[in-house]
């Protein structure tokens, strides 16, 4: 009996070692996978010290140090969501040009002469880098269903070496292919695009023909050739790790978070630092543009460490 | 001999089962308790905490400017702390058993808060909400009587809580740090009242009622002695105009509450509908009722609006993103207003720019 009870109290002891054991191993497994993940990705730093301490002109010249170039691809069923981009948003590029399948009349386009929306991307940024891979550092593409606050893309790119291949956005992974969501928008440094524009056309890998039948869509396309460059997509967060490229619009989070934390819906909402959000129509557009630009609340006074001016001869910003 | 030793293994192993299982569980407790520790920021939301006080049937605002340190620690709000303090405002909201759990929860988890005092008035009481019950039917016939007896009730209970006295539907979004900077231009001693301002019918002009409007201390005083004295009519199906109507014959002045560019501060629709050029058809009414020129597009609208109705539960939480969290890093706004004078020489110190 004696010898019944503690083999009983052996298998005890036996078992909830087993069971440490294999939590522990379960533990450093997901802290692993965690710190990986982190690894991949961008946060938003906060300014340190030594910027702040930056006089007026000094912070002016820092700010001006960002040159953003936008490549917006439209067709001409786009032309309203095309007017309005040019209206509002755009404006706050350094240079903002739209590309488009062919020549539309009410427009000023660069005709990429595609209706292949990779073609025309391709094609896109061979186009801004022979034209303008001296005059600017970051290469912003994006399609007109999305609003784009240029100010906090360059906030969010402070402390990133354009000379380094950065690829950012709003990424997702297809099987083993993490890629950035054209619809959140796609920021590529000068160096991506250099890498990008020299590689030769390999058919099958990084076709400049257009794609095959079995349609691969534009975003992963891209992801494949910057891959085969040495650029990686990176997920793009500010500190507290929420996304600031957006592929829906505030509306759509604002629902999901009323469903999902009723009380919670604002806080869980959206990044105080959002550079897009996608999907908005026309009128939408105006709305940011006056939400952003000018509704705030009196008396809530930040001190930022960039300056940036509104633009010239424009009446909605 | 051999079934001994069966024995023996099915001992050990049930052993070892027992002990894995109640480990486990051991573990799992551990662990939860580690999992439930949330990031700060969405615990200490000045928005998320409400008056444990069941007694009380009004909100106290939830002005905790600090709490959100974490999220917004480049944010100085010292200028609109100051306002709070100096110009205090009561909110009372309109609205009716049906819409407490429908519209005005969105307005108790948005705005509402910002006041200095809030208050929830339906027909009938309701103790959770909480919402003070004017003892009055529902329906579009009854808005001025209910308008009346809440200003009564208002000024019966709460007349020294506050200097300015703001009424708003619970379909209205209100941007409070606005509105008290609209008004720290004023005395409330003075008879005076301000919203979007209608010319019909009255000859000083009246507020428009959804787009909410602000009485004076003096002007709530007034308001309330004019009933008792039978200066103004207790009925009247139109709620604005009928307190219009009021305000003129008892001397309260009709106030300009556009911002120093004349643009307009407190609007009867929601911004799209002011934005967008066209949206509002020509024939529309609203054209002809603006007391000062209405403006369609960009114009519409001062920087630091103080209203906008028509608002759903959707667009509560979108403007109070737009509003309070999301902005443009770094950007000079075009729109620069100043402190009022008073506030000014009171205060030197929190004028100091880095």
């Amino acid at each position: 009996m004696l010898s019944g009870s503690s083999l009983f109290l052996k298998g005890v002891l036996l078992g909830s070692i087993f069971c440490v054991l294999m939590t522990v191993l379960g533990l450093i497994r997901t802290d692993y996978g965690k710190r990986r993940r982190h690894y991949e990705h961008h946060h938003l730093q906060a300014p340190n010290e030594d910027i702040l301490k930056l006089a007026e002109d000094e912070r002016t010249n820092l700010s001006k140090s960002f040159r953003v170039y936008c490549i917006i691809l439209v067709k001409p069923k786009d032309v309203r969501l095309w007017a309005a981009v040019k209206e509002t948003w755009a404006k706050h590029c350094d240079k903002a040009e739209f590309f488009s399948s062919e020549n539309v009349k009410v427009f000023e386009s660069v005709n990429m002469g595609t209706n292949d929306m990779w073609l025309m991307m391709r094609k896109a940024y061979k186009y801004a880098f022979d034209k303008y891979g001296d005059q600017y550092n970051w290469f912003f593409l994006a399609r007109p269903t999305t609003f784009a606050i240029i100010e906090n893309l360059k906030y969010f790119l402070l402390k990133k070496n354009s000379s380094q291949p950065f690829y950012l956005g709003h990424t997702e992974k297809s099987g083993d292919l993490e890629y950035v969501r054209v619809g959140g928008g796609i920021v590529l440094s000068i160096e991506s695009i250099k890498r990008l524009n020299s590689l030769p056309s390999i058919p099958e890998k990084c076709s400049e023909k257009g794609r095959k039948v079995w349609d691969v869509s534009e975003d992963k396309q891209l992801a494949v050739c910057l891959k085969y460059a040495g650029v990686f997509a990176e997920n793009a967060e500010d500190s507290k790790g929420k996304d600031v490229f957006n592929t829906k619009s505030v509306g759509i989070f604002i629902k999901e978070a009323m469903t999902n934390h009723p009380n919670q819906v604002v806080e869980g909402c959206c990044s105080d630092m959002a550079i897009t959000f996608n999907g908005l129509t026309c009128n939408q557009m105006y709305v940011m543009m006056y939400g952003v630009y000018h509704l705030r609340a009196f008396g809530h006074v930040f001190s930022d460490v960039l300056v940036f001016l509104p633009a010239n001869a424009s009446d909605n910003d | 001999m051999a079934s001994k030793s069966w024995l023996n293994i099915l001992t050990f192993l049930c052993g070892s089962a027992v002990g894995f299982v109640l480990c486990s569980q051991l573990l799992s407790i551990l662990l939860e308790e580690q999992k439930d520790i949330q990031p700060s920021v969405l615990h200490n939301d000045p928005h998320a905490r409400h008056s444990d006080d069941s007694e009380q049937n009004h909100l106290e605002g939830q002005m905790n400017f600090d709490a959100d340190a974490s999220q917004h620690k480049d944010e100085n709000t010292d200028i609109a702390e100051k306002l709070y303090q100096k110009v205090k405002i009561l909110c009372w909201v309109m609205t009716g058993p049906q819409n407490l759990e429908k519209k005005a929860k969105h307005v108790k988890a948005t705005w509402a808060q910002r006041c200095n005092k809030v208050l929830f008035m339906s027909s009938e009481e309701n103790k959770d909400f909480p919402a003070v019950g004017l003892k009055t039917r529902e329906g579009r016939d009854q808005l001025y009587w209910k308008t009346i007896k809440a200003f009564q009730y208002v000024h019966d209970h709460y007349l020294d809580d506050a200097d300015w006295f703001m009424k708003a539907d619970d379909d209205t979004y209100v941007i409070l740090d606005n509105l008290r900077w609209l008004l720290s231009k004023y005395n409330p001693e003075d008879p005076i009242y301000f919203g979007r301002r209608f010319k019909p019918y009255v000859k000083q002009g009246y507020m428009s009622g959804g787009a909410g409007y602000v009485l004076s201390k003096e002007a709530l005083k007034r308001f309330v002695e004019a009933f008792k004295t039978d200066k103004c009519t207790h009925s009247s199906s139109i709620e604005d105009l009928a307190l219009g109507r009021c305000m003129e014959i008892i001397n309260v002045e009709a106030g300009d509450s556009r911002d120093t560019t004349g643009k307009e501060t407190f609007h009867p629709f929601v911004p799209e509908h002011h934005l967008i050029k066209g949206y509002l058809p020509r024939t529309f009414w609203y054209w002809n009722y603006n007391y000062y020129p209405p403006v369609e597009g960009p114009g519409c609208c001062s920087d630091l609006a103080v209203s906008f109705h028509y608002v759903d539960p959707t667009t509560m939480y979108e403007l109070e993103y737009l509003v309070y969290h999301l902005r443009p890093y770094g950007y000079l706004y075009r729109y620069q207003p100043a402190l009022p004078e008073k506030m000014l020489k009171e205060n030197h110190t929190i004028l100091v720019k880095d």
